[in-house]
């Protein structure tokens, strides 16, 4: 589904990715995880389209097609969602309206007639219950004044209206609370099909005992240094990133 | 980024075409003459000529403000003409009247003249260069006892209204532009609305200039009797053309005790190409003076004009009296606006608002010009001003000139501006979630706006909403 090799990108000239290389399968959940400032977002933002980071190298393909030669909207149409680190507010407009705008937008792409507001609202009853929220959060403006973790669930609810194939999701789980945080782990879960995939990434174990990845990989300054199972995680916990970073670091 | 601000804001202008009709032109050049001419054409009562002659004295002794924070070449008066009327048109003629060519041009715009055609719950008056052309609904209108005529015909038929009423909110002597327009004014709508009647449908005046090297010059009076109350439509367009072209209007609205006046504007005038060249001169003096009780609302989106040089105004004379102000203002290319309004607290208790939200792309710049005045007497007088700028790209500006003078204590005022950049992270969240850079803008200046355009009557929100190539459903209300 995605595959991604040997890719390097700059953000204001200086080098982030260093070579990434990593291969999602359909129906794969993969766990990215690593120290702080280590270029989990870089990467995401870099699948999702993000103009301000430049790629250097490499190549990325999704379902076969050159993911990097293909416009942010294209890329989200055709079934990448960013479940973003840092949701970005818009005032005046209605979560409602935005949702909206988007859906008809991905239906349009996959040759699906477009949905008038009374349509959609059957629809959004639905996902409403997925993230356990209500429908008073629809007529609020997109993210404006919303909680942290509000504003997470909320990117959760776009991803179960949009229904991507290939789901990354950057640190949904920071600054939620127990609570909040197994509404969004099940809300993902929900989600889970045979042909679609997630990137979870993450700094916590606690995430993937509700998502439970079939991969886990370590970044640490621009670089995968280390992939396993499911049980890396947990070593992670256990022993942090250093003694990773100390043989990464001796290989090198 | 630029790309996606160019396709939005660089939408062809779909009014630049121009009607081929004959039209009477008098010459070129402004004198004593002229103004005679324009009486004579118009055949008015000695008293009005007499006030146009007035008015014109006191225009030579005055010079053009150069305060406002725009630049343009010097405008060469004596260099256009006042008075162009189509050739077909009959001094108050009937709508069955109405030369075929006009009427499709008004079909074209998106206006129909033809009664049975017309929007439902809207009367139109259509104002073609320096005449009306026609007025709809009027026999209907009349039921209730609204005139709604053009300002030429009140001339005649309601002397005694107009005599009252012209020049009591903005005197000949105002300004520089008003003096002008005092001087040589064409025609314009009239608009009564007797006591205690609820006006029964909307009524609008659509502007349309299509004569090259012509001034258009009109002046609008409402007056809302005693708890009388209307809402009332402003719309205008212009051919493209090079050259730059001079409109100065003048609208005086007058709310009695306890009436209730709302006044909307859509101003499209042509804005000029993308280096500037050609567009509409706009500097026009609107202003309302509200009674004891009364309410006087403008709302204004204003998107075309080379130059616009505005701000409608309230004199808050009697006492509860309320007014107020929502206005979006957006340049592009090199348009420049120096917009906003003036809230002159009089009586107790007065109150207004002001919402301002300016827009600004390319090299535009634009400019909010507020004045907040409370007298001595204006015990427990409220403002609330609100005032937000948006940028988008790295060329233009926004500039902010609030004055605030307050003579009595008691008085409360608020005021709050904000100024934000369409951001990229914005434009890619949007992108993210599967819109184009032209839906995202629309989108996220849709938002902006909101707080302005929920005050426009349902007609015009949707075209303001076309203006901004946005699309408001469900993120408005
Ligand atoms: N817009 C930016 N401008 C400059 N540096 C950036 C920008 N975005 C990220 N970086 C730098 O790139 C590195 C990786 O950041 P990021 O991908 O956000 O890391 P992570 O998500 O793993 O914490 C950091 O050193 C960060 O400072
Ligand atoms: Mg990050």
């Amino acid at each position: 589904m995605l595959k991604i090799d040997n890719l390097t990108a700059n953000v204001a000239d200086k080098q982030i990715l260093k070579g990434i290389s990593l291969a999602v399968n359909p129906g794969e959940v993969h766990a990215i995880m690593g120290p702080n400032g280590s270029g989990k977002s870089t990467l995401a933002q870099v699948i999702a389209g993000h103009p301000g980071y430049e790629v250097t190298g490499g190549t990325v393909t999704f379902e076969g097609q050159d993911l990097l030669d293909m416009d942010a909207e294209v890329r989200a149409q055709a079934g990448i969602f960013l479940a973003f680190q840092y949701p970005v507010e818009i005032p005046g407009v209605s979560n409602a309206y935005f949702l909206r705008a988007a859906y008809n937008e991905i239906r349009k792409a996959r040759g699906e007639e477009e949905v008038d507001p009374m349509e959609f609202l059957d629809v959004m009853t639905e996902k409403l219950k997925i993230v356990e929220m209500t429908e008073e959060m629809l007529q609020r403006s997109v993210n404006a004044g919303f909680s942290g973790g509000e504003k997470k669930r909320n990117e959760i609810l776009q991803m179960a209206v949009l229904e991507p194939t290939l789901a990354i999701l950057d640190e949904t789980d920071s600054g939620l609370d127990i609570d909040a945080l197994r509404i969004v782990a099940e809300g993902v879960n929900k989600l889970k099909r045979p042909d679609r995939s997630t990137i979870v990434v993450t700094h916590y174990q606690r995430l993937l005992n509700y998502i439970v990845p079939d991969y886990v990989h370590v970044l640490a300054q621009g670089r995968i240094i280390r992939s396993g199972g499911k049980e890396l995680a947990l070593e992670l916990e256990e022993r942090g990133y250093d003694w990773l970073l100390d043989t990464a670091g001796a290989s090198a | 980024m630029s790309a996606s601000i160019e396709s939005l804001v660089n939408k062809e202008y779909q009014y630049g075409f121009v009607t081929d009709v004959e039209s009477d032109r008098i010459p070129i050049g402004l004198t004593e003459e002229t103004v005679r001419l324009i009486s004579a054409k118009k055949r008015e009562p000695e008293w009005l000529l007499d006030w146009r002659l007035k008015a014109f004295k006191r225009w030579q002794s005055m010079t053009e403000p150069t305060w406002p924070n725009v630049k343009y070449t010097a405008i060469d008066y004596q260099a256009q003409t006042y008075y162009s009327a189509p050739r077909s048109v009959k001094p108050l003629q009937s709508l069955e009247e109405v030369d075929p060519e006009i009427l499709k041009t008004y079909e074209k715009l998106g206006i129909s003249l033809n009664e049975q055609k017309r929007l439902s719950g809207v009367a139109v008056d259509a104002i073609f260069d320096s005449v009306s052309v026609g007025t709809t609904m009027k026999a209907e209108l009349k039921k209730h006892g609204v005139i709604f005529c053009s300002f030429g015909e009140a001339v005649l038929d309601h002397p005694e209204l107009i005599q009252k009423y012209l020049g009591s909110v903005v005197p000949y002597s105002d300004n520089f532009f008003a003096a002008l327009n005092s001087a040589v004014f064409s025609d314009g709508s009239f608009v009564y609305i007797p006591k205690g009647v609820r006006c029964p449908l909307e009524l609008s005046t659509y502007f349309r200039i299509n004569a090259a090297d012509t001034g258009q010059f009109e002046r609008t009076l409402i007056v809302a009797d005693e708890g009388a109350s209307v809402s009332y439509l402003e719309g205008c367009t212009a051919p493209k053309r090079a050259t730059n072209q001079l409109h100065a209007a003048v609208v005086e609205i007058v709310a009695l005790d306890n009436a209730q006046v709302k006044y909307s504007t859509v101003q499209n005038w042509y804005a000029g190409d993308k280096d500037g060249v050609g567009g509409i001169y706009n500097f026009v003096t609107k202003r309302g003076k509200a009674f004891t009780n009364s309410k006087i609302s403008w709302t204004q989106v204003e998107t075309g004009s080379a130059i616009t040089w505005k701000y409608p105004s309230v004199i808050l004379q009697g006492d509860n009296s309320t007014g107020e102000f929502y206005s979006v203002a957006v340049v592009n290319n090199y348009q420049q606006a120096d917009t906003g309004t003036k809230m002159i607290h009089i009586g107790r208790n007065t109150k207004s608002t002001i919402i301002s939200k300016g827009i600004s792309a390319g090299h535009g710049q634009n400019s909010y010009r507020g004045q907040v005045k409370v007298l001595p007497k204006a015990h427990g007088a409220r403002n609330y001003t609100q005032c937000d700028s948006m940028l988008i790209g790295n060329q233009c500006g926004a500039h902010t000139f609030p004055y605030i003078e307050v003579a009595n204590s008691t008085a409360t005022l608020e005021h709050e501006a904000s100024t934000s950049k369409i951001g990229e992270d914005q434009i890619f969240y949007c992108k993210q979630r599967g819109l184009n850079a032209e839906h995202a803008i629309s989108l996220i200046v849709a938002g902006f706006c909101k707080e302005v355009f929920k005050e426009l009557p349902m007609e015009f929100a949707l075209e303001a909403q076309q203006l901004l190539g946005i699309s408001l459903e469900g993120s408005v209300g």
